[in-house]
């Protein structure tokens, strides 16, 4: 079975200090966001366009993706059709045989991580190499991406410099991240002008236009795309949206929510290949019309993928991207995943206090808290719930339905707390763990009222 | 006008003293308050741990407990959030949604229902609020740091009302203690780190007392508190402005 | 059936009910009374540089002392700049080389401090990022509050490729450090012409 969401959260902050440095700095990246918002006095108003527009855009969306793929087209881009994370795979697979390439790039892509694109390669003896710098970095590492927009967001500069030393034969000891920035980007600049083949992610693909929008701030999305013979975009299929003037609206958003800038270095919008080159675009389903058949749920594809609700989740922050292990943490991830994988991941709708931080910085408007508590809902009905917490919840509903009952356990329990406190002071107790229990009074605020309140005063 | 007073379970069997301080102040203020007595829990721990489904009677409960009434107060913001977003009663659906509309968390009800301006309240003391998160993000009953809207609090509104007090904001003014209900065991480290992180800014503030409307929070900071030794104590709000020190 | 029938089919089926698109009634977005200087101060915040310049021979003069320097650069500007066949010829490995390249751009955005330039201005799509350094110049005219106005200006379409361009090349994957200078252009330099 997985480990659970709260065992490798409690392995995170066992190390105190390492994740006081990531809350801390996560926390530097929502206030950066939030200066950003105050920048725009409509910012609140933008938020609605962009819910809106998504909203509309979920409401007819094989219309959309039609009209998408007809302009597409037209404009000599390649269309393929991808069910599942192993179709979108082979889509892939097979254009690299066709070539017969070696040398690939690949800039973000969350969705090509969602379909685990470079194990599959790996397997059949292609690399790709990532180019994102926390990207590369992680990937040197042999880990996932901790977080969609910081990927390297877990590590220090110690950890860094360690694993450049060890790759790129960097300076041992040296830390500082403008010498090991330099030392990739020689690396990469190196990696991008060999380049066969670029695989890209999309940020926006535009019906009306059949062009997509893929942004950076590094520019290495372009120096792959621009330089290889082949470049392959994926994108699932929500990507989508009605019109180039819709762009303003969501770029507007994007960069603002992700990380305070006004917008990415590079918006790049990518209509026609450049002559002699091959353009592919694979549009990929993989649970995605499922989840939009889920009245409650639906919503959350209208996700940009800027990770705001990563940064401002008190949760993630305390635990870390791996600590969810899907391809997408965090909040946003916790109503995606459980549809992909309900029994895997069952555990991570419950964690979360369901304060709301996340629907308050969604730059479209996706009521992130409300699915966490609605997916618990049907986790339960589905039966994922454990056992013993079953027979908890059952107890405590039929005390709670039955008053003298609820009284009497009530009562029962804080004369037993108060004679006997090692029933509940000790390591059985999860509370007690770190946390002092409160003090039993001696009477309930009903036995007070009964003989203080007004029934007894007239 | 007839308020009827709902007094959440843990606060009934462990915090009664908050309770009484509710109670009292509503009547300071002149309300008729009744406190029907066979209440027990609005079914928050069942509902937000996935069991909605297992409520029915407790919801039922409620609904018997809290027909007829003007008004249904309580100080806990998150049971009144459940209240007004889950109370249903399929034999009853009209009473479960008067009692939906017409509950009001206490500091709600009298800054917008009782339209209190000044408080005869005394407290001596450094507090730091804490804003939990179903009465702040879930009630509005503050401006939130997320949004980008005009900046109001109303249970700082009725703190300015009392004598002496010295007000103070943690750095992060509302951000979770980590409580959040079952979560506080099934994801005890997260909960706790979170619970220690708001004790060290409200400790770095020196302030006497933590303080907030919902004891669930105060409980689980209190809890780390006295782990601590600490010298800082949990007050619940309704204890200063019913205070008279 | 397909897969992209199946697809297809399957969100007919589950997309809910049409809602209609909202009208962007954009009396409400911000607007700018000094839209250059706002330009010039959010460029800056974010990296770039920004001249303000009473006409294009300042360019001129630049491109010639660089080429007069033997300054590797690709200029797309002037009367006299270089072949464009050749410029859309060079290689990556040869364009990896040039020092610094010289780009207009159609429209500059005030709010965030962007410039968007099509295919046709770079002649080359890799030119921008590969440079070392990047020069764009802009009509001072063509500076615009939002990117709203940006997108009336500009037909996103009509081309194969184009891109809003906001300063340099830069990352903070490491410990969030910013650094300038990633994979594209170290340094951004927009004109602007009065």
């Amino acid at each position: 079975m997985k480990i659970s969401h709260a065992a490798l959260a409690e392995k995170f902050i066992a190390d105190e200090p390492r994740t006081d440095w990531h809350d801390d700095t996560l926390w530097f990246v929502r206030e950066k966001r939030d200066k950003a918002a105050h920048g725009l006095p409509e910012w609140e108003q933008l938020r609605e366009w962009g819910s809106q527009i998504k909203d509309h855009t979920l409401s007819n969306l094989s219309n959309y993706l039609k009209e998408f793929e007809e302009k597409a087209k037209a404009n000599g881009i390649i269309v393929h059709w991808a069910g599942d994370g192993d179709e979108h795979n082979k889509i892939i697979h097979t254009i690299i045989q066709k070539h017969k390439i070696q040398k690939i790039v690949k800039s973000k892509s969350m969705l090509t991580e969602e379909c685990h694109l470079n194990d599959y390669l790996q397997e059949k003896g292609i690399e790709v190499v990532d180019t994102d710098l926390g990207e590369r970095i992680v990937q040197f590492r042999k880990e996932a991406p901790s977080h969609i927009v910081l990927p390297a967001i877990h590590l220090k500069r110690e950890d860094v410099s360690e694993t450049f030393h060890e790759h790129l034969q960097t300076e041992k000891g040296n830390n500082d991240p403008q010498y090991l920035t330099e030392a990739a980007r020689q690396h990469l600049r190196d990696k991008f002008v060999q380049s066969e083949l670029a695989i890209t992610g999309v940020n926006f693909a535009v019906a009306e236009t059949g062009g997509f929008v893929v942004c950076t701030n590094e520019g290495n999305a372009d120096m792959g795309a621009h330089t290889a013979a082949v470049h392959i975009a994926c994108m699932g299929f929500e990507k989508i949206i009605p019109k180039a003037e819709h762009l303003a609206v969501f770029l507007r958003l994007l960069a603002r929510s992700a990380t305070g800038q006004p917008i990415t270095t590079y918006s790049s919008h990518f209509h026609k290949p450049r002559p002699g080159q091959e353009m592919h675009l694979v549009i990929v389903d993989n649970g995605r019309s499922k989840q939009l058949g889920r009245e409650d749920f639906r919503n959350s594809l209208k996700c940009i993928r800027c990770a705001a609700c990563f940064n401002t989740c008190p949760v993630y922050r305390r635990s870390g991207g791996h600590s969810y292990q899907t391809a997408v943490a965090g909040p946003i991830g916790s109503i995606l995943s459980p549809n992909l994988d309900m029994k895997a991941n069952a555990d991570l709708p419950f964690a979360s206090t369901l304060c709301g931080s996340c629907t308050n910085v969604c730059p479209v408007k996706i009521n992130i808290h409300e699915q966490l508590w609605k997916w618990r809902q049907v986790i339960v009905a589905e039966g994922y719930a454990d056992s013993t917490k079953t027979i908890g919840m059952k107890t405590m509903a039929y005390l709670f339905s039955k008053p003298s009952l609820y009284r009497f356990a009530g009562k029962m329990g804080r004369r037993m707390m108060k004679a006997f406190p090692f029933m509940t002071n000790n390591k059985f107790n999860v509370w007690y763990k770190q946390r002092e229990m409160p003090k039993p009074p001696k009477e309930s605020f009903r036995e007070w009222y009964l003989k203080n309140g007004k029934i007894n005063r007239k | 006008m007839q308020v009827a007073l709902f007094i959440p379970c843990y606060i009934d069997q462990f915090y009664p003293q908050v309770g009484i301080a509710t109670l009292q102040l509503l009547e300071k203020l002149g309300c008729d308050v009744s406190f029907p007595l066979e209440q027990t829990c609005c079914g928050q721990p069942m509902a937000n741990s996935g069991f909605a489904s297992l409520s029915k009677g407790c919801d039922a409960n409620f609904v018997e407990n809290f027909s007829g009434f003007d008004y249904i107060v309580a100080p806990s913001g998150s049971c009144v959030l459940h209240v007004k977003e889950h109370l249903q009663d399929a034999a009853h659906p009209e009473k479960a949604a008067n009692i939906r509309k017409n509950v009001y968390e206490l500091t709600e009800f009298l800054t917008d229902v009782l339209k209190v301006e000044k408080l005869q309240a005394r407290f001596p003391f450094k507090v730091g609020l804490h804003n939990s998160c179903h009465g702040q993000r879930g009630l509005h009953l503050s401006s939130m740091t997320e949004t980008m809207t005009p900046s109001f609090s109303k249970p700082e509104q009725l703190l300015n009302m009392v004598t002496d007090i010295r007000l103070s904001k943690p750095k992060r003014n509302d951000e979770c203690c980590g409580f959040g209900g079952t979560f506080c065991v099934f994801e005890e480290a997260v909960s706790v780190k979170m619970g220690k992180d708001r004790v060290a800014e409200h400790d770095d503030n020196e302030v006497d007392y933590i303080s907030g409307g919902d004891t669930s929070c105060l409980m689980h900071l209190e809890g780390i508190l006295k782990r601590q030794g600490s010298k800082i104590k949990t007050i619940h709000i309704a204890e200063i402005l019913n205070s008279s020190l | 059936m397909s897969v992209r029938e199946n697809i297809l089919n399957a969100i007919a089926t589950n997309q809910p009910t049409l809602v209609p698109l909202p009208v962007l009634n954009r009396t409400a977005v911000i607007s700018y009374e000094d839209r250059y200087a706002q330009f010039k101060s959010v460029l800056e915040s974010i990296g770039g540089k920004t001249e303000l310049i009473l006409n294009i021979e300042i360019v001129i003069e630049k491109i010639r002392s660089d080429k007069a320097n033997d300054t590797f650069i690709i200029d797309t500007i002037s009367a006299e700049s270089i072949d464009t066949a050749d410029t859309i010829a060079l290689s990556a490995f040869e364009l990896e080389k040039v020092e610094r390249a010289y780009i207009k751009g159609t429209v500059a955005v005030a709010e965030n401090g962007a410039v968007w330039v099509y295919e046709s201005q770079m002649k080359n799509r890799l030119l921008p990022f590969i440079c070392q350094h990047l020069v764009l110049v802009i009509d001072k005219n063509d500076i615009v509050a939002t990117m709203h106005d940006a997108y009336d200006k500009i037909n996103v379409g009509s081309e194969g490729f184009g891109a809003f361009i906001a300063g340099p090349s830069k990352t903070a994957d490491i410990e969030q450090s910013l650094v300038i200078g990633a994979h594209g252009a170290r340094s951004t330099t927009v004109y602007v012409v009065e």
